[in-house]
């Protein structure tokens, strides 16, 4: 078997230390998905709704999030806004702003196409029923779009998870910065722990995403 | 259930229709339409596609605002903004041409919901009368079934025991059959003509003519926003009094093409 370098690993507090890296992308990650999920539904409703100017506003906030490459986006939070209006964010904190945009984005989208995909006839005979508008909204509408919506805004969830690993470029040290760290620190020691290293970094982030996807699939079938 | 004839020996009336004028932007659908239904009576509604028969009995319901005229149920006027729509909405009971039953409910639970949650009925008590129904319309072990397990006539059935739940006084089917299969049509229309058959007040929108003509009280046709005719189905079907119906009927009359030779003596 080859020298992966999987025992440096087990130096000092390494494999710890990883850990603890992989808390700090999903603290980033889930709080901005908290704040991303009740905003994104708020605006959602919103671009559902019937009033041009909010619907053209929110659409451009869309595209130019969807357009901006997410480190372009980090970037200009974080040393943009402390050249331009002399704020002084912590990276972490521009990294959860950054995510936090973006989540609310691509959430608003999801909200948006499951609620108009809902047909107008399931108002109409809700209504014929004698449902009141909180009734029809209660029972029939918005169990219909979370069961839509679930399984999508958890791969949501899986991506912004993912994608904490550009973060490390605005120096927050999670998980990816750490394994770079480790292989730095014992390049002399064990010059093949960079295998070992982001193999366990790949394990981790599966092992973070995994079950999220799981479920996602699992929901998917249950309500198709 | 027959007929309720009033003092005066006129048959009461249940739902009327007064000068209604529906407007979609210009474009005038229902011109000064009057129309009274009778407790217990079966209107047919027949017309060329897009004369307004689904308009009419979406204003009925108040789905659709009116821009004249007005409509009364058991003499309280119907008013698409009043506060006591629900409540009369729950006495008109609606069945459309789509599959309209929820998706993400069970059969049951389907018909339970307006029941239990609108009219605030007992659940067990609608449950016993709901699977009564079922039964009544040949899906007694389909209760616990998704809407996605049926097939278009099941639904259909579904949808009218769903809407009889909320006992109305009044039913109103827009072209229910026409999105089935001909071999579901007649299991649907059988279910319509067993209502009939207990004295229901219904109003129904349908291109089968044979199932108009074996059911209606009265045939009203509507065209270019006007009712042309209304007369019993004999007299509507066999002399026709405008030229219009006449015309409309033909569609469904077919010329021999090809006359076949006499058979060789
Ligand atoms: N929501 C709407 N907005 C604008 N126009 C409409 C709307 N609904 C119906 N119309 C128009 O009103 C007219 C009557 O439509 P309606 O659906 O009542 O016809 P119909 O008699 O039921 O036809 P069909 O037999 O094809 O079902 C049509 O010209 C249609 O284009
Ligand atoms: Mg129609």
């Amino acid at each position: 078997m080859p020298d992966l370098g999987l025992e440096v690993l087990l130096k000092g507090r390494n494999m710890e230390r990883l850990l603890e890296g992989l808390g700090i992308a999903l603290e980033i990650s889930l709080i901005s998905v908290a704040i991303s999920i009740p905003l994104g539904i708020l605006l959602g409703v919103l671009m559902a709704g019937k009033n041009p100017v909010i619907k053209a506003i929110l659409r451009l906030y869309l595209e130019f999030i969807r357009i901006m490459p997410q480190m372009v986006l980090l970037f200009l939070v974080f040393f943009g806004t402390t050249r331009a209006f002399g704020w002084d964010l912590s990276a972490e904190l521009a990294s959860i702003l950054v995510f936090t945009l973006w989540g609310t984005a691509e959430m608003s989208d999801l909200v948006r196409s499951a609620l108009i995909s809902i047909p107008k006839h399931q108002y109409e005979s809700s209504a014929a029923l004698g449902l009141s508008k909180s009734q029809i909204y209660g029972y029939i509408i918005l169990p219909q779009t979370v069961r839509r919506l679930l399984p999508l805004s958890i791969n949501l969830i899986t991506r912004m998870i993912k994608t904490t690993s550009l973060i490390l470029m605005i120096g927050v040290v999670e998980v990816l910065k750490v394994a770079q760290q480790i292989i730095e620190a014992n390049r002399m020691a064990s010059p093949n722990a960079a295998f070992g290293i982001y193999l366990t970094v790949f394990l981790l982030y599966f092992l973070a995403c995994w079950p999220i996807s799981l479920l996602a699939k699992y929901l998917e079938k249950k309500w198709r | 259930m027959a007929v309720r004839v009033l003092a005066d020996n006129q048959p009461e009336t249940l739902l009327s229709i007064e000068n209604i004028v529906k407007k979609f932007g210009d474009n005038t659908v229902l011109n000064d339409i009057s129309l009274q239904v009778h407790k217990g009576e079966v209107i047919v509604i027949i017309g060329p596609s897009g004369c307004g028969k689904s308009t009419l009995l979406r204003c009925i319901n108040a789905l659709e605002p009116i821009q004249g005229g007005q409509i009364k149920l058991n003499g309280q006027t119907i008013d698409p903004n009043g506060k006591d729509l629900t409540e009369l909405r729950q006495k008109v009971g609606m069945v459309f041409q789509s599959y309209d039953l929820f998706p993400h409910l069970s059969v049951i639970d389907n018909i339970l919901l307006a029941p239990c949650k609108v009219q605030k009925r007992d659940r067990a008590q609608v449950k016993e009368e709901a699977l009564a129904l079922l039964a009544r319309v040949g899906l007694q072990d389909k209760a616990e079934s998704f809407p996605r397990e049926l097939s278009g006539g099941q639904k259909q059935r579904v949808a009218i025991v769903r809407a009889l739940c909320m006992h109305p006084e009044v039913l109103l089917f827009d072209e229910v059959t026409a999105a089935l299969d001909p071999e579901m049509v007649r299991e649907v229309l059988d279910v319509v003509l067993q209502l009939a058959a207990q004295g229901r007040t219904m109003l129904i929108v349908t291109h089968e003519m044979q199932f108009a003509k074996a059911i209606a009280d009265r045939i009203i046709f509507l065209d270019g926003g006007k009712i042309l005719e209304d007369a019993p189905p004999e007299q509507f079907f066999n002399h026709p009094q405008t030229e219009r119906a006449q015309q409309f009927l033909n569609i469904f009359e077919f010329e021999v093409v090809k006359p076949h030779p006499a058979p060789q003596a």
